[in-house]
């Protein structure tokens, strides 16, 4: 992957996305080969340094009683020396910088759990930002939200793999949000990578319907020229 | 400088305040009224029976209120913020049963006589047994898994507490009344070295655990989460479990068991500056030693002559101001 690439990650549950993620954020080691990132070992890293070049956003944002500043704010703790109690005006900066970026900033002083689902997944980003990384993952970063936050998010993040040249990796059920956004994807199937290449490339009729087991139709969307895909119903094909 | 600091900086200066009131109070109350007026006198005065109220009976309780109940409110605290669970307490992971049962055999075997010290080592060794017997218990092949830890101690508290009816039934009436004394807890302790070592160990407790602090944080995040901001939680999680069941031994061992400090003072501190641990461990800590002087002076004058037993005060008073405030709180009950 070059800098700046916006990945997206495709595959059937139990396919092997979250293994392979969890192999790259380090939570696993690898069993074979290994991962390079600037040219240094993963491996080799320690979990301060790679918390300062990987950052993680999960589906599920759980915390409570914490306002959306505190939040982002640990964003820095890659960076504090050991046993460092306070944040310094550098860290302050940088928190609202991203929080700016990503649009949080007036909600800086509410709890998490009072905002939308949308929110908590902006004041994420906003948080994984502050680690300032080199590679941002993103587990489904869309699954639990509506459309306008789908597009909101996934807006947000392209524009930031494109300003920042923040290289992104992310884990997508949704193939034709994966289409649309991502500068090339990675089909999984049963722990392997069955293909990877521009969308147009790996989001064909053949490929999805091996993986997923399941009939498509693929089409081109008129305005982007990107792959869509449409799903049909069991009745429909019986009749057809 | 930030808001948010200023604000930690003043209610820590307000929780000070709050303990040199209390001490002050403590000092002056009692049996034999001491006028805090007069305390520059009385400590000139080395042959009254002020000073030698002040000196052996109110100032070594007090120390072991601050030793005792710091001890038990930051190991309430760290507990709760490494097991991300609100009703985690000190006496929950079977430390107090540990003690408790170190006791009852040293007195049903007549090894309490031996010296001063026999009781509270038992109580220590009791408090140690449990601790190492949950750890082993619960790790498994790959790492230590925090819930399968809490069930763990739970169910050694269990078996303890049986152990101990199990000996307080065989035993004769003389032991058995020793047995019951100690496990009600007080804060009368005779020997300087004791209140010397559960003073100082919880102070240096607090220290440990400020080293600690912006872990506990990003814990709040869950520990996988911490991982991914460069913890090493599997370290933290051990190191700070160690601290908070040794300082929880100690102050069994030297107090017996002094229940619902661990429990109520971090949520009261929790409710009223929230759950950032840089200020919590410290607020807890000083909110732990005012509660436990305030209770052992009611206790020790609410009958005078006589004395009652001070848990009976933390359990009342310490649980009635948790139900008031926790109803009338607006804000929802959060750990993390």
């Amino acid at each position: 992957m070059a800098k700046g690439d916006f990945v997206g990650i495709i595959g059937p549950n139990g396919s092997g996305k979250t293994t392979l993620f969890r192999g790259i954020s380090g939570e696993l080691p690898p069993l074979k080969g290994k991962m390079e990132l600037k040219g240094l070992d993963t491996r080799k890293m320690n979990l301060k340094q790679r918390a300062q070049n990987i950052a993680i956003v999960t589906q599920n944002i759980e915390i409570g009683s914490m306002t959306v500043e505190e939040y982002v704010l640990m964003g820095r703790i890659p960076y504090h020396k050991q046993f460092q109690f306070f944040e310094t005006k550098e860290d302050f900066a940088i928190a609202e910088k991203y929080m700016k970026l990503t649009g949080v900033e007036k909600l800086k002083g509410k709890y998490m759990n009072a905002l939308s689902g949308g929110e908590q997944q902006l004041a994420g980003i906003a948080r994984a930002l502050t680690q300032e990384p080199d590679l941002l993952l993103l587990d489904e970063p869309t699954s639990h939200l509506d459309i306008t936050h789908q597009v909101q998010t996934l807006n947000l993040i392209r524009r930031l793999s494109r300003e920042l040249g923040l290289t992104v990796l992310m884990i997508i059920h949704d193939l034709n949000l994966a289409g649309e956004y991502c500068d090339s994807l990675i089909m999984m199937q049963e722990g392997h990578i069955r293909k990877k290449g521009l969308p147009v490339e790996v989001l064909n009729y053949a490929d999805i319907e091996a993986v997923y087991e399941t009939v498509v139709v693929v089409r081109t969307n008129p305005i982007s020229n990107k792959p869509v895909v449409f799903l049909v119903s069991e009745e429909v094909i019986e009749k057809s | 400088m930030n808001s948010k600091y200023l604000k930690w900086i003043l209610f820590l200066a307000a929780l000070l305040v709050l303990l040199v009131v209390s001490v002050l109070f403590s000092l002056s109350a009692g049996e034999i009224k001491v006028s805090l007026m007069q305390l520059p006198q009385i400590l000139s005065d080395k042959g009254s029976i002020e000073y030698t109220v002040l000196s052996k009976i109110r100032v070594p309780r007090i120390l072991m209120a601050i030793g005792v109940g710091g001890a038990l409110s930051l190991s309430g605290v760290v507990l709760q913020g490494i097991y991300r669970n609100p009703l985690v307490e000190p006496y929950t992971l079977g430390i107090s049963g540990g003690a408790a049962l170190g006791v009852a055999i040293a007195i049903v075997f007549g090894l309490n006589t031996m010296s001063f010290f026999s009781l509270p080592a038992f109580g220590f060794l009791g408090a140690l047994v449990t601790l190492i017997v949950v750890y082993l218990l619960s790790i498994k092949r790959g790492g230590l898994s925090i819930n399968s830890m809490l069930l763990i101690g739970v169910m050694v508290s269990f078996v303890s507490s049986s152990a101990m009816m199990f000996l307080m039934s065989i035993s004769t009436t003389e032991n058995l009344h020793n047995i019951v004394f100690w496990v009600m807890g007080s804060l009368d302790e005779s020997n300087n070295s004791l209140i010397a070592i559960a003073f100082y160990s919880s102070l240096t407790g607090l220290v440990i655990s400020y080293f600690f602090a912006q872990t506990l944080n990003a814990l709040r995040l869950g520990e996988v989460k911490a991982r991914h901001l460069g913890i090493n939680t599997g370290v933290a999680i051990k190191l700070l479990f160690f601290v908070a069941s040794l300082l929880t031994g100690i102050a069994v061992s030297v107090a017996g068991v002094i229940g619902f400090v661990g429990l109520v003072i971090p949520h009261l501190i929790r409710l009223i500056i929230g759950n950032d641990y840089r200020v919590l461990l410290a607020g807890s800590f000083l909110g732990g030693a005012i509660f436990l002087i305030l209770s052992d002076t009611i206790a020790r004058t609410i009958i005078s002559p006589n004395e009652l037993p001070i848990g009976v005060i933390t359990g009342f008073v310490g649980g009635l101001v948790f139900i008031i405030v926790l109803s009338r709180s607006k804000s929802h009950f959060k750990l993390n």
